[in-house]
């Protein structure tokens, strides 16, 4: 794998070490434009594609301008859809290309930030992890090379990501939807795509582990995305300390600000410039912190496979628990504000077509369908870390013990299914607690808790999805994390798009009752934990059979 | 009786023939060195005796028991150094040790400490700050101090300094003294030509030669060089010797060991002087099974290696 990627350099005597700290950096840009070629052309159309085929389905949904007009009522006056979409730009008069500023970019850009994540995280602290970095740096490279080849190959793959998303949607000729507005509207992707490069870029030389490093530059945008959901609805510009905020505040196709951009590109080089300093403090392979030592001996808990099992994955659990704590006390905090919009007359029709339930309810609902989601990454992670064991050879030398394949599928099963319950649990807690501290009422934390929890069965059924890849498809067990990412777009599109029911029904989320502004209902509740039972049997007979891998 | 017999035994991973019919006996109670070129196949037979690979045809039995269906009752019985030492990152060496103690059923917490010390292991640091030698130490420790029946050990010594390698010869002596079995896979000739009983040789995943170095060392040649008084002629027309390089009156040449008595014959008739003869090392042995595939590693497959 390696011998064929790294090419042949000229061994070095010291005397010819008398390059800058940037030398190598051309071999090394060609190396990872080789390696990438095609994983980020793969990035680059399917966030452009599903862009452009989002679009083109408005002009069939909101055929004349009244139609859009009242889209327009229904997301500005409702706290949960701006908390889901954007602060509201061009409302007044909401074009087709309004209508993509406010309810897509927000979530679209996303992407483009996880896949320069990903992208910075893999040429830096993961080929410092695998020893690699070792390697090329005792050839004829400058210390700062490598950090620098992988920050210019995420500025030049936004770049292109700008480019594609501008030609993909003005290529469709949509009116409003015109080349100015679709050139801004690209050059956000490839904007917020560029800092949370940098972001990763600054977490790589924090942490030791690459999946430590993308964990918090993913957590970052997580951050990103709730301060401005939380600044739109609360109107009270928290939404200025998000990059996300940043590239909707362009408004694009309808003030076609460009300052966004030109901030974003200024913050990016500042932590840019944070991440060579720190990186020029530490040794290679090396954190910022050095380690620590440890105790002698493991405990009794530790020898058996359930506490093995904990103790590998307790750092995650917690800090999930931690973080969606966080989230859902953030959204709980907004309750507040949320029956302030109640006052006007639009609200009080929609709160008759929501069948009864109050806004609040319905914004809890809302709120708690997508946190509920979240949860499932953390559920794919966890339900994968059997595999990184096989893929890492720890699993071989632990199935050579006098533990059994079953028990040690188990021992990993067993902090997936209570971690996720329990993970869904503090979420429900910050979110009640801090809606029960607001004006509104102390009945939510009773309300949210169940409602929280009945999620639970969904997040198991992505569990048992990602164990039967486990069991029958160890290679492609990245599928998994294609549940994931389906169920956030059926939440998210779904309620902006005429979706087809079955393609959402597709998603274990959408069968749960959205409480406490639907009833609960039992049956799916039922009849998921027990699809999740079954799917965790099946991957276990499928690892029962089959070989244990190592890489 | 025999703790490990494997016979026809098949394994190939998509189109790569890592095992082709391998056959392989290791008694109780010796040390069986594992000889073979790299790929050759001894990981691939390792983990098929633990049950970690299905083999597609063929038997394998492991004290007295299928290493697939039996893996469990099995492992307890034995213990495993596997070539690649992985630790977990944030677990100490002494706390990965009594983890792998701990899932075999329990180690001999005197042995444990006894061997940390031996193998000079400072067991308080996290797993990712080892180097390799240490890595494979946590791994030997926690296999040597478990008191099991068969010790399945691959390459276990690579990384190892030299001090330590004596003291890794000293423990399998010890084993061996104790009548436990150990299948060692080593490329370390010189440590199999110390610990080992028997050897067997793998090439393309066939076992190629099964056979203590006493036998070994018969089916090939001694190296002699001697002063003579006369000029040493005449040594190229005996059968059985090869390689005559004469200077002076110093002859160096090399015979089949069932022709050395004719040879030595010859040379006490020329007025011997000086004789020194040196038996075949594990190298040249080596080299006579298989080394003239050695430059293209010997293996023709289908498909390369990733
Ligand atoms: N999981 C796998 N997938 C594909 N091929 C494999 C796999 N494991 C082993 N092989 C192949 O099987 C063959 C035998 O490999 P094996 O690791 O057993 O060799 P080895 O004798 O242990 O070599 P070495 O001395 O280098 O450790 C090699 O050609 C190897 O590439
Ligand atoms: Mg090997």
């Amino acid at each position: 794998m390696t011998t064929t990627t790294t090419r042949p350099t000229p061994p070095v005597r010291p005397a010819q070490r008398a390059g800058g700290p940037l030398t190598g950096f051309g071999a090394l840009l060609r190396l990872i434009a080789r390696r990438e070629r095609i994983r980020v052309p793969v990035w680059i159309l399917a966030i452009a594609g599903l862009q452009s085929a989002g679009a083109a389905a408005y002009p069939g949904l909101y055929p004349d301008e009244a139609d859009r007009q009242a889209q327009a009522l229904i997301i500005g006056s409702n706290p949960a859809m701006k908390a889901m979409t954007g602060p509201g730009h061009g409302l007044d008069d909401y074009t087709f290309g309004a209508m993509m500023t406010n309810e897509y970019l927000g979530i679209a850009v996303i992407f483009a930030a996880l896949m320069s994540v990903f992208l910075v995280v893999r040429h830096t602290r993961a080929e410092e992890e695998e020893g690699r970095a070792e390697l090329v740096r005792a050839n004829v490279t400058g210390s700062e090379a490598a950090l620098s080849a992988a920050l210019v190959a995420a500025v030049i793959a936004n770049v292109a990501l700008g480019a594609a998303v501008a030609i993909g949607m003005a290529a469709l000729g949509i009116e409003t939807i015109d080349w100015p507005g679709s050139i801004l509207f690209g050059a956000a992707f490839s904007a917020v795509g560029i800092v949370f490069a940098a972001i990763a870029a600054v977490t790589s030389q924090v942490t030791q582990f690459s999946r430590a490093a993308s964990g918090m530059a993913g957590a970052l945008i997580g951050v990103a995305y709730l301060l401005r959901a939380i600044g739109d609805v609360m109107e009270n510009g928290l939404s200025w300390l998000s990059p996300i905020g940043w590239a909707q505040a362009t408004a694009a196709y309808v003030d076609n600000n460009w300052w966004p951009i030109l901030l974003s590109l200024v913050v990016a080089a500042a932590l840019a410039a944070l991440a060579f300093r720190l990186a020029a403090r530490r040794d290679v392979g090396a954190g910022l912190r050095a380690e620590r030592r440890g105790v002698a001996e493991g405990s009794a808990l530790l020898g058996t496979p359930v506490g093995l099992a904990w103790r590998l994955q307790r750092a995650t659990v917690m800090w999930w628990a931690i973080g969606m704590f966080v989230f859902g006390a953030s959204y709980g905090s907004a309750i507040d504000v949320i029956e302030d919009y109640a006052g006007n007359e639009v609200v009080a029709d929609l709160i008759e077509n929501l069948g009864g339930a109050t806004l609040t309810e319905s914004y809890l609902a809302m709120i708690m369908g997508i946190l509920a989601i979240a949860v499932s990454i953390f559920a794919v992670t966890s339900a994968l870390r059997p595999r990184r064991e096989e893929t890492s050879g720890r699993a071989e030398a632990v199935l050579a013990t006098g533990i059994s394949r079953t028990e040690w599928y188990a021992s990993h099963l067993v902090i997936s299914i209570v971690g996720s319950a329990a993970i869904l649990l503090a979420t429900g807690l910050g979110l009640g607690l801090a809606a029960t501290g607001t004006s509104a009422g102390s009945s939510i934390l009773g309300q949210v808790i169940p409602a929280m929890l009945s999620y639970a069965p969904a997040v198991w059924v992505v569990v048992g999805v990602a164990l039967v890849l486990v069991g029958w498809a160890p290679r492609a067990t990245l599928v998994a994390w294609i549940v994931v990412v389906h169920a956030f777009l059926m939440r998210y599109l779904g309620a902006l798009l005429d979706l087809p029911e079955w393609m959402m029904s597709l998603s274990p989320f959408r069968h749960i009752a959205s409480l406490p502004a639907e009833d609960f209902r039992a049956l799916p509740v039922l009849l998921l934990t027990v699809l999740a039972v079954a799917l965790i049997a099946i991957g276990l007979a499928g690892f029962n059979r089959r070989d244990v891998e190592a890489t | 009786m025999a703790s490990i017999l494997v016979s026809g035994v098949h394994k190939s991973f998509g189109s790569t023939i890592a095992l082709d019919g391998l056959d392989l006996e290791v008694a109780t109670g010796e040390v069986h060195g594992y000889l073979g070129p790299n790929g050759a196949g001894k990981t691939t037979t390792i983990r098929t005796l633990l049950g970690l690979l299905r083999a597609d045809r063929g038997t394998v039995r492991l004290l007295d028991g299928d290493p697939w269906r039996d893996a469990v009752a099995l492992h307890r019985r034995l213990a495993y150094v596997p070539g690649d030492v992985n630790l977990w990152p944030n677990l100490t060496g002494g706390e990965a040790i009594d983890v792998f103690g701990s899932l075999r059923g329990g180690l001999d917490r005197t042995r444990r400490d006894e061997l940390i010390e031996r193998f000079d292991l400072d067991p308080t640091k996290k797993g990712r700050t080892y180097s390799k030698g240490n890595r494979q130490k946590v791994a030997l420790i926690a296999a040597l101090a478990s008191d099991v029946e068969l010790y399945l050990l691959d390459e276990p010594t690579a990384g190892l300094d030299p001090l330590m390698e004596v003291v890794f010869q000293d423990v399998i002596r010890q084993l061996r003294d104790d009548g436990k079995t150990v299948l060692l896979s080593s490329h370390i000739l010189s440590q199999v030509e110390k610990l080992c009983d028997r050897v067997s040789i793998i090439r393309l995943g066939k076992v190629v030669e099964t056979a203590t170095l006493l036998d070994l060392r018969h089916l090939t040649r001694t190296t002699i060089e001697a002063d003579t008084r006369e000029v040493p002629l005449g040594l190229d027309r005996l059968t059985g010797v090869h390689d005559v390089t004469i200077s002076g009156h110093r002859v160096r040449f090399s015979v089949d060991s069932d022709h050395l008595d004719e040879a030595v014959r010859h040379l006490s008739t020329l007025g011997l002087g000086s004789l020194v003869s040196q038996p075949p090392t594990l190298e040249e042995l080596m080299l006579r099974h298989y080394g003239d595939e050695l430059a293209g590693n010997g293996r023709e497959k289908v498909g390369q290696d990733r």
